[in-house]
């Protein structure tokens, strides 16, 4: 018994140093930011940084509402487009995983390369650069990362519902947005927060695709944090807002994954 | 339009006899690849799902298809290759015209090696071959250390109590939902305070990258884990091994294929980072791949040189990741 015991306190301790690390570079640095939230340059409480933003004196919240709008219409052509492909790519070729990932594939090349190259080819066709190309440039990025969970889910809904459905007398349409589209919430969920988050915080591509004429709010984060402007504490507010928002979008995933376990288990 | 590709371009292609059957050959190539691939895979499956079928239902599948039914795959086929088309298109684009020795997507010079040769110019490289060493140094030594700390965590936090294990598994998923910018600008913030202790340069960029790596090496150990029998352990205790033993010899080959997963994750995720590595790499002219894009490709146009690196990227890229996924959906048919 004592010798087991004292193997338990030795396996376990193996988790300390991670725990310590993770305290350290994870929660540590958001409480920073988090108290940097709540400070002035000279490093006196106050509560001008959120004024700032909320009251949008610094334009910080209408870079916001812009971003919202970008990721919203982003991750609605992500979804039109890549709920067909997973849909099929699930029903005609569920058996072929090396077609799957040719769609999945392009996640694995570095995005700056990939939006690099398709500025280089809007440019040689003389585009304009704005609005439409940085939307073509999140999708072209994002589409991957919401076909992948539909794709997922799709593949692991069992056929003898469907089958159920048809023998209840319902039509193709019926079949599909009553039976099918419900069965594969969980996935619609997760590709939007998948393309969702990262369309409304990434400073590169909206930069690039737009020649910096779009701005979103990772590049205002970007911004408040560089050296020339060093206004820390509107941008810390903001990496809050953006935290916040991460928060809102996992609780949903989790809301609608649970929902499903309970739905499987009645 | 100026001259671009399209029709004109086209024609300009079809003026050069040799580039014309060198980008015929090439495209027959890719769709020869890509069939056989697509062919290999869909035929273990097909076979598999014969049989099924012929077991439940007693007869051959081979029924007549409706004509209606054959004119939705073709739709459907359709429309999945236009999406495919669409996500390559770029890069192959990229890929022809990186042998057009411009970069105004015209093959008005004819065919040339030249932005390939531009590789080897010293003037050129110096920058690309600083940044490659430094993301070669970079990826390697936070893949690694974000591997054996992933592993021993792991088992660690495996046996930890209820309660300690919900919290840890928590804040362990923090980076791997956090926006990457947060991520980034809570770690340079945090190093910006405790600057005596963390020098800039490599160090905060491993730690960083080790940060945001070791969360997807746990999670990809801890199903092995939590799938193996426990008795197994017990089993080696009681025929005489110490603690220590039975772990490298009995735990760690049982978890092997997830810490080699784990490894494979963490070093194409500190290959591919940016933004991250944008936030902490400070004053010292550290450059990895992706900032050193950033920075030289950003300002100015694409130049031909970049055509080039970046095809050989996209090259090395996606023969390396086929393979490898190839090998695993070969192992799956096999079992």
């Amino acid at each position: 018994m004592k010798k087991k015991f004292k193997f338990r306190f030795s396996r376990r301790a193996f988790a300390y140093p991670y725990m310590i690390f993770l305290l350290l570079f994870v929660v540590v640095p958001l409480v920073i930011i988090l108290i940097n939230a709540f400070l002035d340059d000279a490093g006196k409480l106050t509560f001008d940084n959120f004024v700032e933003f909320f009251t949008d004196s610094g334009g910080g919240l209408t870079v916001l509402g812009n971003s919202l709008i970008i990721g919203l219409v982003t991750t609605l052509i992500c979804l039109v487009i890549g709920y067909p492909c997973a849909y099929f790519l699930a029903k005609y070729h569920a058996s072929n995983r090396v077609l799957v990932l040719l769609f999945i594939l392009p996640m694995w090349v570095n995005f700056l390369i990939r939006t690099l190259s398709t500025k280089a080819i809007f440019m040689a066709l003389d585009v304009d650069l704005g609005m439409g190309t940085v939307l073509f440039g999140m999708v072209y990025n994002y589409l991957p990362y919401m076909i992948l969970p539909l794709h997922t889910t799709l593949v692991s809904i069992d056929h003898s519902y469907i089958e159920a459905a048809e023998d209840l007398g319902a039509d193709k349409m019926t079949v599909f947005f009553k039976t099918i589209v419900p069965l594969s919430l969980s996935g619609i969920i997760s590709g939007i927060t998948m393309t969702f988050i990262p369309a409304i915080s990434t400073f590169a591509i909206s930069e690039i695709l737009s020649s910096s004429k779009i701005f979103l709010f990772g590049d205002a984060i970007n911004m408040h944090f560089s050296k020339t402007t060093n206004s820390f504490g509107v941008g810390s507010v903001m990496s809050l807002v953006m935290l916040v928002l991460v928060i809102l979008s996992n609780l949903a995933v989790n809301l609608t994954s649970k929902d499903e376990e309970v739905k499987s288990a009645l | 339009m100026k001259t671009a590709f399209g029709i004109l371009a086209l024609s300009q292609i079809a003026a050069n006899w040799l580039l014309a059957i060198l980008v015929a050959v090439l495209a027959m190539q890719i769709a020869i690849l890509a069939f056989v691939i697509v062919r290999r895979s869909d035929k273990t499956g097909k076979r598999r799902m014969r049989e099924r079928v012929r077991s439940v239902e007693g007869r051959s599948p081979r029924q007549k298809i409706s004509l209606r039914k054959l004119f939705a795959r073709v739709c459907a086929d359709g429309y999945l290759g236009l999406v495919l088309a669409l996500l390559y298109l770029p890069i192959l684009l990229i890929i022809v015209f990186s042998f057009s020795g411009t970069s105004r997507f015209s093959f008005t010079n004819g065919f040339t090696l030249d932005s390939y040769k531009s590789l080897f110019d010293p003037e050129q490289n110096a920058g690309l071959l600083d940044a490659l060493k430094n993301t070669a140094v970079l990826a390697v030594s936070a893949s690694v250390i974000s591997t054996v700390l992933g592993a021993f965590s792991t088992i660690g936090i495996y046996a930890l109590g209820k309660r300690l294990k919900k919290i840890t598994l928590t804040v362990n998923q923090l980076p791997m939902i956090n926006s990457e910018v947060v991520m980034a600008v809570s770690l340079m913030v945090f190093f910006a305070a405790f600057s005596a202790i963390f020098p800039q340069g490599m160090t905060r960029l491993i730690i960083s990258h080790v940060a945001f790596c070791t969360p997807y090496v746990v999670l990809s150990i801890l199903p092995r884990l939590q799938k193996m029998d426990p008795n197994m352990y017990e089993a080696a205790l009681d025929l005489g091994a110490n603690p220590f033993v039975a772990m490298i010899k009995v735990v760690f080959p049982y978890i092997m294929p997830g810490i080699v997963s784990g490894f494979a994750m963490a070093f194409t995720l500190s290959l591919d980072d940016f933004i991250i590595t944008q936030f902490n790499k400070g004053d010292t002219g550290i450059e990895t791949l992706s900032t050193y894009i950033y920075e030289d490709a950003r300002v100015k146009s694409l130049e031909p040189f970049w055509f080039a690196v970046f095809s050989i990227f996209f090259v090395v890229m996606f023969t390396l990741l086929l393979l490898m996924n190839i090998k695993k959906v070969q192992k799956e048919a096999k079992q």
